[in-house]
C-alpha cells in the first residue's frame, strides 16, 4: 500500500512536466470535442490517432488516449442531454433522464451533474486502479499460459455472450474478427496462412488499418446512408450551475455511482453501457420520489453519469493488470500497447514502472483539468453540435485516409481501408455487433499464442488447460455464462405458472 | 423470378451475411487443409489447428444464422446521432464514397498528399451532399495543406509532398 503511494508521487513528478500536461489537457479537450461530435466515439477516436502517436514517447501518448477516454465519456453526456439523440450505448441514460431537463429549461443543471458526477466518478476509479491493480498484478504475475489462455477465451465469451441481442450474430462477429487476426505468416512456424500468396499479406492485416476500418470508416459509411437531412433541435444552454436544493439530490448518487461502475467496468462485458444503466436502476430504487424518474430526475444524470467515468477507470484496470480489454476503447488501447512493444499484463508494474504510474497520476490530473476546463466551457462545446454533417464525415474518412497511409506508406492499404469499412457497413446494417469482432482481431492471436505454448510446455498433454485452479474457475463461469439464457428459462417455468409469466413479460419493457 | 420470391428475399437478404460467412469459413478450412508442415514435437498443435477450428466455427455460425433468419430473427440495424433508419438505404452515397477511396489511393503517388487528400475531402462532403463552392474545395484544401504539414513536418510521419512540394522547396 505504502509502496504504491511512493510509486504514485513518483508519476506524479514525471506527469506534472509541461510536456505531459500538455498531452493530458489536449487529451481531454480532444477527447471532449470528440464525445460532443456525433459519430464519433471514445474507441474511434483512439484508432483514428494510433498513427499520430508514432512520433511520441509511449507514456506521452498514453496521457493522451487517457485524456481523450474521460474526455469523451464527458462529452457524450453534453450531446445526450441537449440532442437526445445518444450516439452510443453508454449515453442512453444521460438521454432519458438529461434530455427532459434540457427542455425544461435545467439543461445548465443537468450539465454540472454529469460534469461533476464525471469528476468524482474518474477520481474514485482512479483511487481503485492505485489500491487495487498492483494488488490484482501482484497476484497475477504467477499467471501461466493455460491461465492466460483461459482468461483470454472468457473475454471472447462474455462480450459476445451477454452483451448484444442475438447470441449468434456476436459470435460470427467474433468469429470474422478471429478470421482477419489470422491472416499472415504463423509467428512459431512462420508457415503463411490466408496470404492467398500475396506478399503484402504476409505481414498481416495492421491492427490500425482494421480498426479504424470498422470504426471510422464503416461508420462513416453506415452514417452516409442513412443520414439524417433534417437538422436536430439543439437546446441552447447556458453555464451549469446546481443550487443547494440540487445538491442535497446529487450527491448520493455522485458517491454511490463510482463503486457500481468500477465493478462492471472491470469485468468483461460490464463496461460503460452495464453500469450506467445498474446505476439508474438503484438511484429509482433509492429515490424518494421515483415519480420524476423518465421526466428528468436529476439522481438520474447524477449518478449513472458518475458511474460512466468510474468503468472508464475500471476498464483501464483490467487492461493494465491483465492485458484484458473489456470494451471497444480498451481493445484499441491494447493495440496501441503493442504498436509499442509493450505488453499490458501483470508484469507491466515490473517491467514498466515508470510508465504506469506517470499514466495513473495523469489520470487524476486530467480529471482536474476536466472539470475546470468543462463547466466554462460547456456553451462552446454545445455549439459544436452544429457543423454541417458533410465536413464531419468527409474529415472523419479524411483522418481515417491519412492513419491507414502512415501505417506503411502503401497506397494499397487504402483499399485494405475500404474493404475493411465495408465489412464494418455491413455489420452495422445486420446487427453484428462491433466489440467482439475488434476484440478478436486483437486478442486472437494471442489466445493461440498462449494455447499453443501450453500445450509446448506440457508435451501435448490437453490436460494442462485446465491444470490449475484458476482455469478451472474460468471456465466454470464461462460455462454458466453460455448456458445462462437456458437455466433462466427453465428456472422461470417452474417457478411461475403460464399466466403470470405472460404478465410478467409485458411489464417487463417498462423496465428498461 | 416472380414477384414474391424477390420480395420474400428482400425481406431475408441478411441470408447474404449467412453465405458469405459460410464462404469465409470454407475458404479459411481449405486453406488451413492445403498449409504444409503439420505439428512437430516442439509445437504439437501446429500452425493450421485454429484457423482450422475458427473456419468449422464460421460455417457452423452460418448454419446457425440461416435457420435463425428463416424462422423470423433479423439483426437489429445499428444507430446513432445522424442516423435516420426509417429512410431507405442511399447506396449511390456509399458508392460515391467507395469511389472517392479508391481514386484516393490511385492518386496519392501521383499527385502527393496535399492534392490528393484536397480531392479527398472534398469529394467525400460532394457525395455527402454538400455543394458549397468555393467554400467546400477551400476547406478540403486547407485541412489536407494543415495535416500534411502537420505529419510530415511536425510528427515525422513520411507523407509525399507530390510535384507541387517542389515548388516550395
Amino acid at each position: 500500500m505504502l509502496d504504491s503511494f511512493d510509486s504514485l508521487m513518483g508519476g506524479f513528478s514525471a506527469a506534472l512536466t509541461p510536456g505531459n500536461l500538455l498531452f493530458a489537457a489536449i487529451g481531454v479537450l480532444l477527447g471532449t470535442a470528440i464525445g460532443v461530435l456525433p459519430g464519433i466515439g471514445p474507441a474511434m477516436a483512439v484508432a483514428l490517432l494510433l498513427p499520430v502517436t508514432y512520433a511520441f514517447d509511449p507514456t506521452g501518448a498514453f496521457i493522451l488516449f487517457a485524456g481523450i477516454y474521460f474526455g469523451a465519456m464527458f462529452g457524450g453526456s453534453t450531446t445526450s442531454i441537449l440532442l437526445n439523440t445518444p450516439g452510443e450505448s453508454a449515453s442512453v441514460i444521460a438521454a432519458i433522464e438529461g434530455n427532459p431537463m434540457a427542455r425544461q429549461g435545467r439543461g445548465a443543471q443537468a450539465l454540472a451533474a454529469a460534469a461533476i458526477g464525471h469528476f468524482i466518478g474518474g477520481i474514485v476509479g482512479a483511487i481503485g486502479i492505485v489500491l487495487l491493480a498492483p494488488l490484482v498484478a501482484s497476484v497475477a504475475v504467477d499467471i501461466g499460459a493455460p491461465d492466460y489462455f483461459a482468461i483470454m477465451v472468457l473475454a471472447f465469451v462474455a462480450v459476445t455472450a451477454v452483451l448484444g441481442t442475438s447470441r449468434v450474430r456476436g459470435f460470427a462477429a467474433l468469429a470474422i474478427g478471429l478470421t482477419i487476426g489470422l491472416v499472415g505468416l504463423d509467428p512459431i512456424s512462420g508457415q503463411p496462412r490466408l496470404t492467398f500468396g500475396v506478399p503484402q499479406l504476409a505481414d498481416g492485416i495492421d491492427v490500425i488499418i482494421v480498426a479504424v476500418g470498422l470504426f471510422a470508416v464503416g461508420e462513416a459509411l453506415w452514417v452516409a446512408a442513412h443520414l439524417r437531412r433534417k437538422k436536430d433541435e439543439v437546446i441552447p444552454v447556458g453555464r451549469p450551475w446546481l443550487s443547494r436544493e440540487d445538491l442535497r439530490h446529487t450527491w448520493k448518487p455522485w458517491l454511490r455511482g463510482p463503486f457500481i461502475g468500477f465493478t462492471f467496468g472491470s469485468i468483461p462485458a460490464g463496461g460503460a453501457e452495464m453500469s450506467t444503466f445498474m446505476s439508474y436502476v438503484t438511484e429509482r430504487k433509492l429515490s424518494r420520489r421515483p415519480e420524476l424518474f423518465g421526466k428528468g430526475a436529476i439522481e438520474g444524470v447524477a449518478g449513472p453519469e458518475a458511474a460512466a467515468s468510474a468503468s472508464s477507470a475500471g476498464t483501464l484496470s483490467t487492461m493494465l493488470t491483465l492485458g484484458l480489454p473489456t470494451t471497444a476503447i480498451a481493445a484499441v488501447m491494447l493495440a496501441a500497447f503493442q504498436q509499442f512493444g509493450i505488453q499490458p499484463g501483470p508484469l507491466l508494474f515490473v517491467n514498466e514502472p515508470d510508465l504506469v504510474w506517470t499514466l495513473i497520476a495523469s489520470l487524476f490530473i486530467g480529471l482536474v483539468l476536466l472539470l475546470v476546463l468543462n463547466l466554462p466551457l460547456a456553451p462552446v462545446w454545445a455549439k459544436l453540435l452544429q457543423i454541417p454533417r458533410p465536413y464531419l464525415y468527409a474529415g472523419i474518412l479524411f483522418f481515417a485516409c491519412v492513419g491507414a497511409y502512415a501505417v506503411s506508406g502503401q497506397p494499397v492499404d487504402l483499399i485494405v481501408l475500404l474493404v475493411i469499412g465495408g465489412i464494418g457497413f455491413l455489420m452495422r446494417r445486420y446487427g453484428l455487433p462491433v466489440l467482439p469482432a475488434i476484440i478478436g482481431v486483437i486478442l486472437g492471436p494471442d489466445a493461440e499464442l498462449q494455447l499453443r505454448r501450453a500445450l509446448q510446455i506440457a508435451d501435448g498433454d490437453w490436460s494442462t488447460l485446465v491444470s490449475t485452479p484458476l482455469s478451472i474457475i474460468v471456465y466454470a463461469v464461462i460455462a454458466a455464462l453460455l448456458l445462462l439464457p437456458a437455466i433462466r428459462r427453465v428456472l422461470a417455468s417452474r417457478r411461475t405458472p403460464p399466466a403470470v409469466q405472460e404478465a410478467e413479460q409485458e411489464k417487463e419493457p417498462t423496465d428498461h | 423470378m416472380t414477384v414474391l420470391t424477390k420480395d420474400w428475399l428482400r425481406e431475408r437478404s441478411e441470408l447474404g451475411v449467412s453465405v458469405l460467412l459460410g464462404l469465409v469459413g470454407l475458404v479459411v478450412v481449405v486453406d488451413s487443409v492445403l498449409g504444409s508442415e503439420a505439428s512437430t514435437s516442439s509445437d504439437p498443435l501446429g500452425p493450421h489447428a485454429v484457423p482450422l477450428l475458427v473456419g468449422a466455427l464460421l460455417v457452423v455460425l452460418a448454419v446457425l444464422l440461416a435457420r435463425d433468419v428463416l424462422s423470423g430473427g433479423h439483426g437489429e440495424a445499428e444507430g446513432g446521432e445522424d442516423v435516420d433508419l426509417t429512410v431507405p438505404a442511399d447506396k449511390r452515397t456509399v458508392l460515391l464514397l467507395a469511389g472517392v477511396l479508391v481514386a484516393t489511393a490511385a492518386l496519392i503517388p501521383l499527385l502527393g498528399w496535399p492534392l490528393a487528400g484536397t480531392g479527398l475531402f472534398w469529394g467525400a462532403t460532394y457525395a455527402l451532399g454538400s455543394r458549397s463552392v468555393p467554400r467546400d474545395p477551400l476547406i478540403a484544401a486547407g485541412v489536407s495543406l494543415v495535416t500534411w504539414i502537420v505529419f510530415d513536418a511536425l510528427l515525422g510521419v513520411d507523407l509525399p509532398g507530390g510535384p507541387l512540394m517542389g515548388v516550395f522547396g
